[in-house]
């Protein structure tokens, strides 16, 4: 890990074996007991049984349920074949991460697990990351969520001011402390795996194989590998059908990837725009 | 995790057992089949192989068309059912079926309305309900023979006569297989909405996946219990696994899901009734003439319910001492005996007619989780007192004051006599203890932090609560005095807040003899007065001294039994009946199922788990004509809590509702019954004459269009039970903030439902509100010719906690199985409304309105 020299670790990461998830989202409930996250409104959505719809600064963890009128596995010859997808939803700590690229503060940092992670005690609330993000993950925190409420006591960092931005740290605290991160283990089925990225790849693909030998309809990686727009996620997934499905990206680019051509074209403009201002002084005054 | 094929039925174990669940995954990606079979497709269903659909109430069709196609096609295991199971024994000719009397079996008795089970009995032989004639003389104030313990047992004299051919007509084996004939792929499909085809698919892959190589296994919760047949639906599960030698053999077995932490531990050393620890039963009014009655009454001439006398005498030793002694009979006479059901329900109609004053309430939340929640609610306005110990205050703490009987009038706070008092309770991670799990494993788990405020254990509550009637008993002469004067009742305390040593319980329970030292199991238990042990099942779990639920010894460096991690009862066996796991000659049935066997060279069983089993009870044992207690067990019989050590497919004693499970329609059913002009379960328990308790009418009562749908109630894994425990945390409240209702697209569309709107659901008792949640998940099924749609309810919700609504079990009745007084809860009938409820005193008039026009 660049600038970590003797104290880089290997990439740590995540893989999420959908196959297997259960559902019981104790991810969602495990990280927030740990990172002493505030809830996220009492909404009931009706969207199947996810009542936490998309990742945010207060949903670290998301479970995303998918009912279809499918068939789980080619075996099935059901006449009304029925399935449901569950998938438990995470921050990538992308190899190109643009909110690292984009964050004026230096909050945002890489860490010697690979990982990304926010400073909150240097977050300045900027949001320059927000948009930067192509999942969506990045979000400000705002509490009080009306004007004139009360500031939002949480049970162990006290009376808190925000609008800055959280999003998952992949534990960087337990994993300091040589634990796995909370929601890894919370999984009772091990959906959620936790180790070093090279190694989770390959049992990825393993996997994949076994899925592929048994039938199983929509079997794919995603975010598994270094040669897709954001270099391969640090956290990557086995779905069951198309990314889209489950409200991911289909073919995620690091939002800063044309950034160096940008500026060059920026700086082409700017130059433009003064040339021509200049010509239109001198043309003037001929 | 050993199984070849799990069939998942009456639960939804990846919801309400995710832990456990674990296994089953295991299991399926080592290529296990899973089999869903539910109403329901939920969070089981998606994980399992199949999912096949059925009517709530209908499992006994579905299991009995199992046993059928076993039958049929000659798939049970021969070698087994002959020798392990009760198959060849000859029935009295007085047995009559329900096939010969359409819907009842002999004895039935209409006025009564209960069974004389004589006429049940095995040819030539008595058979009685033993451990114990138990609570024979309620019989006529609905109690059973033969609860508890394990199962009934023959009385002393001749074995009963059997037919090793299984060819005799009255032999277990052909009763069997004439009272099932009716039970055809074609019938399964009629009555429980399924197709041929998947039912067909679940009984091959049973029979495939059985027999000496392969074992299959079932699970269950209370989704079989909580009807007027459950006990029976269990049975027809037992009747399948020894049809296909499924029963004591690793990846087989029946498994009860307990519903959350230590339920297991509270009927084994129990919050029941009518058992005394380690499922002895508690002596009535009506019987015995001293402990010695008692014994000769309880005990079993054969197998370890012989061994009754040490069990009792152990447990008044460790309960009262020095004062116990053999003069005084150990202080039998201090136990308090039951003159009546005493059960649940049956005190909730106590307090309707105002027979109870007072009333204890601790870790249950009944204003919302007992069926119906209005007649609790009620009944707790007639009571002088409540006492209700839980973590916060929930609905049955403040019912005097914000339940819905108070928004629609019919209670007025100020005319509730009522004093309540709630006393907050410490949470498992303040406080030393054990968990008692559905394994049966006690594991040990450690006071992380201290309570707070006046926060206390329960084990804090009850020890100080004796302690200070004692100290305000001291001196006195009164012989009634006496029993709780003389209990040993000297526990260490530590701590600013004086909490008694958990661990001091736990040896008290574990036992010791008389010179002080650690019992290591119940073997060692006498009769005599020399050895104390406070539940015989527990003992050993503190042998030498050491606290073996605490061993926290991980899987991988030991066997895949695992038996260095914490302690499983009896004996820290993890796999009950494991003998059966050999053939009759000692050897195991499969080198891929090897567990327990018989060393022909050591003389001694032996294998990867404790044996359960008389280690040195050679498999050619036979008894001498004189044997009593296990040595009265042969070597080739498995079973040694049975009196005959066989695996019972049919039970002469001990069951209220019949020796042989019989497809009954639910209490309330928009169907008739397709075998019997008799409807459902004759011996169930309802209420004639309970106004609080009324019913819907059922198919060919005048009314019953009124009520069209089957309901029936369920759980979610974001909440805990009646809400105590998640209701008022935020993490979890936001993970399913709000009741709702499941509906098919097309029940929508029939009645006006709009997803994500509102929803009026109804019965003659109540009527509740919910959001309405449109799924293909919820599917209607065909029975005999008609759609029949179900209607999905969870019953988390309350009036109070961060997220409240509509209580789904006051729609609920209370007809109750006759045998454990469980309510029937996951199939009633009802009525589903668009938009929300009637507010204040217009609600019952609503319920009311469509009761009249119902009549």
């Amino acid at each position: 890990m660049s600038g970590y020299s003797a104290e880089a670790k290997p990439r740590m990461g995540f893989f999420t074996d959908t196959s297997v998830c259960i559902g019981c989202k104790a991810c969602e409930v495990a990280c927030k007991e740990w990172n002493v996250i505030p809830e996220d409104g009492l909404v009931w959505t009706g969207e199947s049984y996810d009542n936490t719809s998309t990742l945010g600064a207060n949903s670290w963890r998301h479970v995303a349920f998918v009912e279809q009128r499918e068939a789980a596995r080619t075996d099935d010859d059901s006449e009304d074949p029925l399935r449901w997808l569950m998938s438990s939803d995470v921050c990538k700590h992308c190899t190109h991460a643009a909110c690292l690229d984009v964050c004026p503060t230096g909050a945002l940092f890489r860490t010697e697990f690979g990982t990304v992670v926010v400073q909150e005690d240097v977050c300045n609330g900027c949001g320059y990351c927000v948009p930067a993000c192509p999942f969506g993950v990045l979000d400000k925190r705002h509490l009080p969520s009306k004007p004139g409420d009360a500031p939002l006591e949480l049970p162990l960092l006290g009376k808190k001011e925000d609008g800055r931005v959280w999003k998952c740290t992949l534990c960087y605290d337990r994993l300091k402390g040589g634990h796995e991160p909370a929601c890894a283990k919370a999984c009772p089925t091990d959906s959620i795996q936790f180790g070093e990225v090279d190694e989770l790849r390959e049992r990825a693909h393993k996997r994949l194989e076994k899925l592929e030998a048994e039938g199983w309809n929509g079997a794919q990686l995603y975010l598994d590998g270094p040669e897709d727009g954001i270099g391969g996620g640090g956290a990557f997934f086995l779905l069951l059908d198309e990314p889209e499905v489950y409200g991911l990206p289909p073919d995620p680019v690091v939002t800063t990837k044309h950034l160096s051509e940008m500026w060059v074209t920026t700086a082409i403009a700017a130059a433009a725009t003064v040339v021509g201002a200049a010509l239109a002084f001198l043309g003037g005054r001929s | 995790m050993n199984s070849d094929c799990i069939v998942i039925m009456g639960s939804n174990m990846a919801e309400n057992h995710p832990v456990g669940f674990q296994w089953v995954m295991e299991a399926r990606e080592r290529g296990a089949k899973v089999f869903h079979v539910d109403p329901r497709f939920t969070r089981t269903s998606a994980m399992a192989t199949k999912h096949v659909g059925i009517r709530a109430g209908s499992d006994i069709a579905f299991l009995g068309g199992i046993v059928n196609y076993i039958l049929e096609h000659d798939r049970w295991f021969d070698e087994y059912v002959k020798t392990y199971t009760n198959a060849p024994v000859i029935v009295s000719e007085e047995f009559k079926d329900t096939e010969d009397l359409d819907g009842v079996f002999s004895g039935w008795d209409p006025e009564q309305r209960q069974y004389d089970v004589t006429t049940w009995q095995y040819a030539e032989t008595v058979v009685h309900g033993a451990a114990g004639q138990r609570e024979e003389g309620f019989s006529g104030k609905g109690e059973q023979v033969g609860k508890g313990g394990g199962g009934a047992g023959l009385s002393h004299g001749e074995p009963p006569a059997e037919d090793p051919t299984l060819q005799h007509p009255r032999c277990v084996f052909q009763i069997l297989k004439r009272h099932y004939a009716r039970y055809t792929p074609e019938f399964v499909a009629r009555t429980c909405g399924c197709s041929e085809a998947d039912f067909l698919e679940v009984a091959e892959a049973l029979c495939e996946n059985s027999g000496r190589e392969r074992t299959g296994a079932f699970a269950y919760a209370v989704g079989w219990t909580q009807h007027t047949v459950g006990v029976q639906m269990i049975r027809t599960a037992c009747i399948i696994q020894l049809l296909l030698g499924n029963i004591g053999r690793p990846g087989g077995g029946i498994m009860a899901l307990r519903g959350h932490a230590s339920i297991q531990g509270s009927t084994d050393i129990p919050t029941l009734y009518n058992i005394l620890p380690g499922y002895l039963p508690m002596p009535h009014t009506e019987h015995y003439g001293g402990l010695e009655g008692y014994i000769e009454a309880t005990s079993s001439p054969g197998g370890w319910w012989g061994k009754m006398d040490t069990y009792v005498t152990s447990l008044l030793k460790a309960w009262w001492g020095a004062a116990a002694t053999k003069e005084n009979d150990f202080c039998f006479e201090y136990l308090p005996r039951i003159d009546d059901d005493n059960s649940n329900y049956w005190t909730v109609q106590q307090m309707l007619q105002g027979k109870v004053k007072g009333y204890v309430v601790v870790g249950e939340n009944p204003a919302v989780g007992s069926a119906n929640g209005k007649a609790n609610r009620l009944a707790l306005s007639k009571l002088d007192w409540l006492v209700v110990r839980d973590l916060v205050e929930i609905e049955t703490a403040s019912f005097w004051y914000d339940s819905p009987e108070i928004e629609s009038g019919e209670l007025k706070t100020e005319e509730i006599p009522t004093e309540v008092f709630f006393l907050p309770a410490a949470s498992h991670v303040e406080k030393d203890g054990s968990f008692t799990n559905t394994q049966r494993l006690l594991q040990w788990h450690f006071k992380a932090v201290e309570p707070k405020h006046d926060c206390r254990s329960e084990l804090w509550f009850y020890y100080h609560l004796g302690r200070k009637i004692r100290e305000r008993l001291r001196g006195s002469e009164e012989k009634r005095d006496r029993p709780i004067l003389d209990l040993t009742w000297h526990y260490p305390t530590q701590g600013e807040i004086e909490e008694p040593s958990a661990e001091a319980v736990i040896a008290e329970i574990s036992g010791h003899d008389d010179t002080g030292q650690y019992l290591s199991g119940y073997k060692l238990l006498r009769a005599d007065g020399t050895t104390r042990c406070g539940c015989w099942i527990y003992c050993g779990v503190f042998g030498d001294g050491e606290n073996k639920a605490a061993r926290k010894k991980p899987h991988w460096e030991q066997s895949y039994t695992a038996l260095e991690w914490a302690w499983a009862w009896p004996a820290n066996r993890r796999l009950l009946y494991n003998r059966a796991s050999a053939d009759p000659e000692g050897n195991p049935w499969s080198e891929r199922k090897r567990y327990v066997w018989w060393d022909a060279e050591e003389k001694k069983w032996t294998g990867t788990d404790t044996p359960d089993f008389d280690e040195e009870k050679p498999p050619d044992y036979v008894p001498p004509d004189d044997a009593t207690g296990p040595d009265a067990i042969r070597g080739d019989h498995p079973f040694i809590m049975q009196a005959d050590g066989q695996g019972w497919l049919y039970v002469p004693q001990g069951l209220e509702d019949g020796p042989l499970p019989t497809h009954y329609e639910p209490h309330e059913s928009p169907f008739s019954n397709p075998l019997y002009s008799q409807r459902a379960n004759p011996r169930r328990q309802w209420n004639k004459d309970l106004p609080e308790d009324p019913y819907n009418p059922s198919d060919g009562e005048p009314g019953a269009d009124e009520y069209p749908y089957v309901a029936t109630t369920y759980r979610l894994t974001e909440h805990h039970t009646a809400g105590g425990m998640s209701r008022f945390s935020p993490y979890l409240s936001e993970l399913q903030p709000a009741m709702f209702v499941e509906v098919h697209p097309d029940l929508a569309r029939e009645r006006k439902l709009e997803h994500g709107g509102w929803a009026t659901i109804v019965t003659v008792r109540a009527a509740i509100e919910a959001r309405v949640l449109v799924t293909d998940r919820v599917r209607p099924v065909n029975v005999n010719g008609r759609v029949c749609h179900q209607v999905g309810l969870p019953y988390h919700w309350g009036s109070r906690g961060l997220t409240t609504g509509g209580a789904a079990n006051d729609l609920a009745h209370m007809a109750l199985d006759p045998n454990v007084h469980i309510q029937e809860v996951k199939a009633f009938t009802c009525d589903i409304r668009p938009g929300r409820r009637p507010r204040g005193p217009r609600l019952p008039k609503f319920v009311a309105e469509i009761r009249e026009r119902a009549r």
